[in-house]
């Protein structure tokens, strides 16, 4: 039955994903079609306002400043709330200003798309700021991802100099994408019982006679593009297993597509663009195949219990339930935990902290890759990285310059790749060594061993990862880790993302060399295979070291 | 006596480069190859932790850190070692052209009047008189006279070849012999410039660049280096707050096991062998570029006469007129050709052998033979009973039956206007006053050609052949030959517009030629090869030449390049699966005695913590040597779709490249374990 549970999920997804491919190429092929007429009336004049009634085409280094810019802006605007929410109005509860690594932790947090959250939101921000920081950041950070991804798509599959306008496209992911999706998702939630309101804290008297604060707000409306816009950022600070958040299953079924469909309806619309709908499949299938075996491996280890207690001869028949919400189970905080990792959302509906060590290495491994599905737009850039890469090892093979949807990969590419496919383990090993190595770091360790370097590393991976789930258990509201993760955040999002925009722009100049049947194929079942090996040896072995000493030793030594 | 020469040879070649591996081991050559340099710094540091074990308080280590650093240098001197001996191959053919460049004297024509000045003080323009048993003194164009030359300098082909003014049969070699004759030669180049010049630095490797895709390969290797750099150093500080203190030593064995020392040590060795195996060829490639391009190219271009056929006529059909019997018109037209020695002649008693037409050669024992004469357009045999038989152009056969007062059969005109049509060149067979009928002269395709083709179109090539005859005759013999295309009555513009076309199409082309007139569409196209009997000009806009002028070698020199870049590719996907195997040694090794659980990983059962470390950074090492007659010969290709050949090479060096170290490393753990 449990198994159930999680192949009725993937079979929705699968049932999604040429649809909202197809309607999300419609939104963004720049081709008149029937999305136009339906949103003009929104759009119009958000154009006439911002003066962009010409929306020309940008080279990529127009594009990429244009979404820096905005996103500084906005990271500004975010920043400054924050340290004044105390004296703005929608502040019932009076919650204060909050302080300024916090701030700035939190502001990069959500405008990278990360979501890491060093605060608890019910206590750290007033109604206001969960509104207009939190959400706003929400829909433009995945907004932000989502254009960026479509002008990569557009810079690899079309011949130009141009990759499309960023503020257009900013502002149709908004209209068309985005806003739609979110206010249905919102009022299905709003009828399954998650609260949307602007009252402050209820007081209430338990049957017990105790006096109990129960908070509530605008929760509906935030958990919908918490979860649409793989942003991952709870309105309670336990996140997702909140029953105001995430009240039954059915939410949770709810909530584990929203944050889902959008990355994995990606490589369809990639195929869509490039003309060749299997070589979206192509992607897509490795993605898949990535997913369910992590998922495989999380499920079966929590359905197997923690090896500890077993030995101690308890009942291990419910699997590992500790940290677990009772109304989800093992089947669906497993797919939930591998989907919010996988898609880089960063909700949790379970405690990963008191995973076993062994189903730990899921969530550890899918940010680590960065590639399965991904955040909004992200995660199929840095798998389009990995077929780069891996057309150019294993293209060579069949004796011509490797050359990928017919484009020749050479020296300039490959160089841009280097710097995208060093920034990830830079971003998590460094820091994660000096972390490690000074009591500034290993004072938030609040378990000691093998398992405080699981959080340790697991902190920064979320962080460089774009993920912003954290293991929690790691006491890291503290000058340290809101500048270290800020700064990991930061770099971890913008880094790739130029820098494959630059690939994409260098593809986009050259000429298409035609296909025969000398050419290297990469929309066939070999080339799954070949991208598989590809990320799973270069992306993954990478960490095995590190992760040998963290979850791999705790479970062996827990055995 | 050669066999001996050759081995000796040989081993004069190892000697020289192992001398030559040590001679590399200098950082300023190293930092050139990034992955072997981050090896030889380790090699350096395990090295100093050896000798002043007391410093880095290593004194009970001594042993096995001397054993690391053994190995680390066998590392670095088996990559020198196989660049060494890749270059060392191209040093013996640059050697032997060296001897046919020494300054010979020559004879300088200086308004008529001859003036001996040493051939290294000749300048472009020159005018130089060279007579019979005379090394021409440096490249140039054949002004005056005519010669025979021996090129067997530069070719290796001992038959002379004949030089004249004007026409595409002009352009000398300096370093060749003059062996009949005499010919006044315009010197074309410079001295230092010439042809043999460019072809010893060439072999010699001194002018060799980075290929673009050996310098993306190169880029993809340094940056798994720092990616695998990143990981051990952090490793360290990790590890230290587990309290585990990891030995230098063997976080340098972890780094050299996982960065691709495989690839990064055979890389150059693979560029220069790939290089070289086209020089063994008799081709000159300009640059490796052009070798690599040759693997890329979509199209080919290839002119028909003596490339895709022999370019003389050849009798295909005997076809009989008015009552005549086949066998009557065979032995007749064999009589004919008795002793003609003419392509055409011979080719009527070949035919007459493949067809199985009995003939009688008393027939023409006695016989006195006539030759073909402009005037006449026959051939023949006037044979000892009086008889005369003829063969020949068909209208002056007519006429010649005609003088003698015999009938003209009805069907002569329409058989022989077929032949005509269907491209063909007839010639009709008379004796005394009877036409007998005619002999169907057709352009041969040269056997094997169709089966190139066919493997052209498996590589995914398209062919399109070049020829000046009519569109008739052109697919005709398009269709034999299996091309996929033809352009007839093409003029040389044409094929600069063909080239062009398809290169906007982004394909890339191949084209062979030796005419002055090729020379813009040598230059236009991807990979040109000129013939080195072709002119100067044609040599200079080519970036390959052939010395044996063989124009269907391109097919060849593609096959080159795609084994070239595959080899790259094969050994660079072995090298990064191999280190599945090496993490699955180094990983629980290095744990271990902290932490005994991890023994569990040690999936291949190696004896101890440190006999694992070393069998590991003892296959990584020899496993270089082992591959280098792999990186010098090239993997093996055969044409075949490309999925089929990268199913093929996954298998052996993808998932070989996985599986092969597991079997390896435990092989030498059960060595070493006997020490450690």
């Amino acid at each position: 039955m449990g198994i159930l549970q999680m192949v009725v999920i993937i079979l929705i997804l699968l049932v999604l994903v040429k649809p909202l491919g197809t309607y999300l190429y419609h939104v963004f092929s720049n081709e008149g079609n029937r999305t136009d007429k339906w949103f003009s009336f929104a759009e119009r004049p958000i154009y006439w306002l911002t003066g962009l009634r010409e929306r020309k085409g940008m080279t990529w280094k127009v594009y990429a400043l244009s979404f820096i810019i905005t996103n500084l802006v906005l990271v500004a605007f975010g920043y400054l709330i924050l340290r004044i929410q105390q004296y703005l109005p929608l502040n019932p509860n009076g919650i204060g200003s909050m302080e300024e690594t916090l701030s700035f932790n939190t502001a990069i947090s959500f405008m990278t798309n990360t979501n890491l959250q060093h605060y608890s939101g019910e206590t750290g921000l007033s109604y206001l700021s969960q509104m207009i920081v939190i959400m706003m950041m929400m829909f433009t950070s995945a907004a932000t991802g989502l254009c960026v991804a479509i002008a990569f798509i557009r810079a690899i599959t079309s011949r130009g100099t141009t990759i499309g306008n960023f503020f257009e496209d900013f502002v149709k992911a908004q209209i068309r994408v985005f806003l739609p999706l979110a206010f249905i998702v919102a009022m299905v939630l709003v009828a399954l019982q998650v609260p949307q309101t602007l009252e402050p804290t209820l007081s209430l008297t338990t049957l017990e006679g105790v006096q109990q604060r129960i908070a509530i707000g605008p929760v509906a409306s935030l958990e919908s593009i918490k979860h649409l816009g793989t942003n991952g950022g709870g309105f309670f600070g336990v996140n997702s297993a909140h029953p105001f958040e995430n009240p039954n299953g059915l939410t949770n079924a709810i909530e584990i597509l929203s944050m889902w469909c959008i990355g994995a309806a990606l490589p369809y619309t990639f195929g869509l663009f490039a003309k060749n709908r299997k070589q979206g499949w192509v992607i897509f299938a490795a993605m898949m195949m990535l997913f369910l075996s992590f998922l495989a491996l999380n499920y079966a280890a929590e359905s197997q219990g923690n090896p500890a207690m077993n030995r101690l001869d308890m009942d291990s028949s419910q699997g590992n339930m500790e940290g677990k919400e009772v109304r989800f189970g093992i089947p669906q905080s497993s797919l939930f935990t591998t989907v919010t990792t996988a898609a880089t959302t960063g909700s949790v509906n379970n405690m990963h902290d008191t995973g076993t060590p062994l189903g730990s290495i899921t969530p550890l491994a899918l940010m680590m890759l960065n590639n399965v599905f991904g955040g909004k737009g992200v995660g199929l850039m840095n798998m389009m990285m990995y077929a780069i890469l891996a057309v150019f090892l294993a293209g060579l093979m069949v004796g011509r310059t490797p050359e990928f949807l017919g484009r020749k990969i050479e020296a300039r590419e490959m160089k841009l790749i280097a710097i995208a496919i060093l920034t990830h383990p830079l971003m998590i090993l460094v820091p994660t060594a000096i972390a490690l190595a000074t009591s500034a770091g290993t004072d938030a360790i609040t378990n000691p061993s093998f398992h405080g370097i699981t959080q340790v590393l697991y902190e920064f991976t979320s962080s460089a990862a774009n993920n912003g789930s954290g293991f929690e258990g790691l006491s890291d509201n503290t000058a340290f880790w809101n500048v270290s993760t800020g700064l990991v955040m930061l770099l971890g999002r913008y880094v790739s993302m130029v820098v494959l925009l630059e690939v994409g722009a260098s593809l986009m100049r050259k000429g298409r060399v035609p296909e025969t049947i000398g050419t290297f194929r990469t929309d066939n079942g070999l080339f799954v295979g070949i991208l598989v090996g590809t990320v799973l040896i270069i992306g993954a072995l990478t960490f095995l070291p590190t992760v040998a000493l963290g979850p791999i030793a705790e479970h062996l030594t827990i055995r | 006596m050669s066999a001996n020469r050759m081995s000796a040879a040989a081993g004069d070649r190892v000697w020289h480069a192992i001398k030559e591996s040590f001679i590399k081991l200098s950082p300023l050559v190293m930092i050139r190859n990034p992955v072997m340099f981050v090896v030889e710094l380790g090699t350096v540091i395990v090295l100093l932790m050896t000798l002043f074990p007391g410093y880095f308080g290593t004194e009970d280590r001594i042993g096995f850190n001397l054993t690391v650093f053994l190995i680390l240098f066998l590392t670095v001197l088996f990559a020198n070692f196989a660049e060494a001996l890749a270059e060392g191959r191209g040093k013996a053919q640059a050697d032997s052209l060296k001897q046919s460049k020494k300054a010979v004297m020559a004879s300088k024509l200086m308004n008529g009047v001859i003036k001996v000045v040493p051939s290294t003080e000749l300048r472009k323009g020159d005018i130089v008189a060279v007579a019979q048993g005379e090394v021409i003194p440096g490249d140039g164009e054949v002004i005056g006279g005519l010669a025979s030359v021996d090129e067997s300098a530069i070719t290796g082909e001992s038959a002379p070849v004949i030089k004249e003014s004007g026409g595409d049969f002009s352009s000398v070699t300096g370093g060749t012999r003059v062996v009949s004759d005499y010919i006044e030669v315009r010197i074309t180049s410079d001295p230092g410039e010439s042809f043999i010049d460019r072809m010893i630095s060439m072999v010699e490797g001194a002018k060799r660049q980075k290929t673009p895709n050996e310098i993306a390969l190169n880029t993809l290797l340094i940056s798994l280096t720092l990616i695998f750099l990143i990981v051990v150093v952090t490793l360290g500080p990790i590890a230290s707050y587990l309290d585990i203190e990891l030995e230098i030593p063997v976080l340098i064995a972890l780094l050299v096991c996982l960065i691709p020392t495989t690839i990064g040590g055979l890389l150059s060795a693979i560029g220069i062998a790939g290089m070289d195996r086209v020089t063994q060829f008799n081709v000159l490639a300009m640059s490796g570029k052009a070798v690599e391009a040759a693997g890329d190219i979509n199209t080919m271009i290839l002119d028909k006469t003596g490339t895709i056929t022999f370019g003389n006529r050849m009798a295909s059909q005997f076809i009989p007129v008015g009552d005549v019997e086949l066998d009557a018109l065979g032995e007749w037209a064999a009589v004919s050709s008795m002793r003609d020695e003419t392509p055409e002649g011979r080719s009527v008693l070949e035919l007459m052998k493949t067809q199985g037409i009995p003939f009688h050669e008393t027939l023409a024992e006695g016989g006195v033979f006539i030759a073909f004469k402009a005037e006449t357009r026959m051939s023949g045999m006037d044979l000892s009973d009086g008889g005369r038989v003829r063969k020949g152009a068909v209208d002056a056969v007519r006429k010649w039956v005609e003088a003698q007062g015999g009938a003209i059969p009805m069907d002569l005109g329409e058989k022989s206007d077929f032949i005509a049509t269907e491209g063909g060149t007839p010639l009709a067979v008379a004796v005394d006053d009877r036409i007998y009928g005619l002999i169907y002269l057709k352009d041969t395709v040269k056997p094997g050609m169709k089966e190139r083709f066919e493997q052209l179109r498996r590589m995914g090539i398209r062919t399109i052949m070049c020829t000046g005859d009519n569109p008739l005759t052109a697919a005709t013999i398009a269709r034999e030959a299996g091309v996929d295309d033809f352009i007839a009555e093409s003029k040389p513009e044409d094929k600069i517009a063909v080239i062009r076309r398809e290169q906007a199409e982004g394909k890339l082309v191949a084209m062979t030629g030796d005419g002055t007139n090729d020379a813009p569409a040598l230059a236009q196209a991807d990979v040109g090869l000129a013939m080195n009997s072709g002119t100067t000009s044609a040599k200079e806009a080519a970036n390959m030449v052939d010395l044996d002028s063989d124009p269907s070698k391109i097919i060849e020199v593609v096959a080159i390049g795609k084994q070239l870049l595959m080899t790259r590719g094969a050994l660079t996907t072995f090298s990064i699966a191999n280190d599945v195997a090496k993490y699955f040694a180094i990983i629980p090794a290095m744990f271990m005695l902290a932490i005994p659980e991890m023994g569990a990983l040690n999936v291949m059962g190696l004896g101890s913590p440190y006999s694992a470390i070393l069998s590991a950074l003892i296959f990584n090492a020899i496993i270089i040597p082992l591959l280098i007659p792999l990186a010098m010969r090239g993997v093996a290709y055969k044409p075949m779709s490309s999925n089929k050949l990268l199913q093929r090479n996954i298998l052996i060096y993808g998932v070989g490249g996985m599986i092969v170290p597991f079997i390896g490393i435990k092989l030498i753990d059960l060595v070493v374990h006997l020490w450690v």
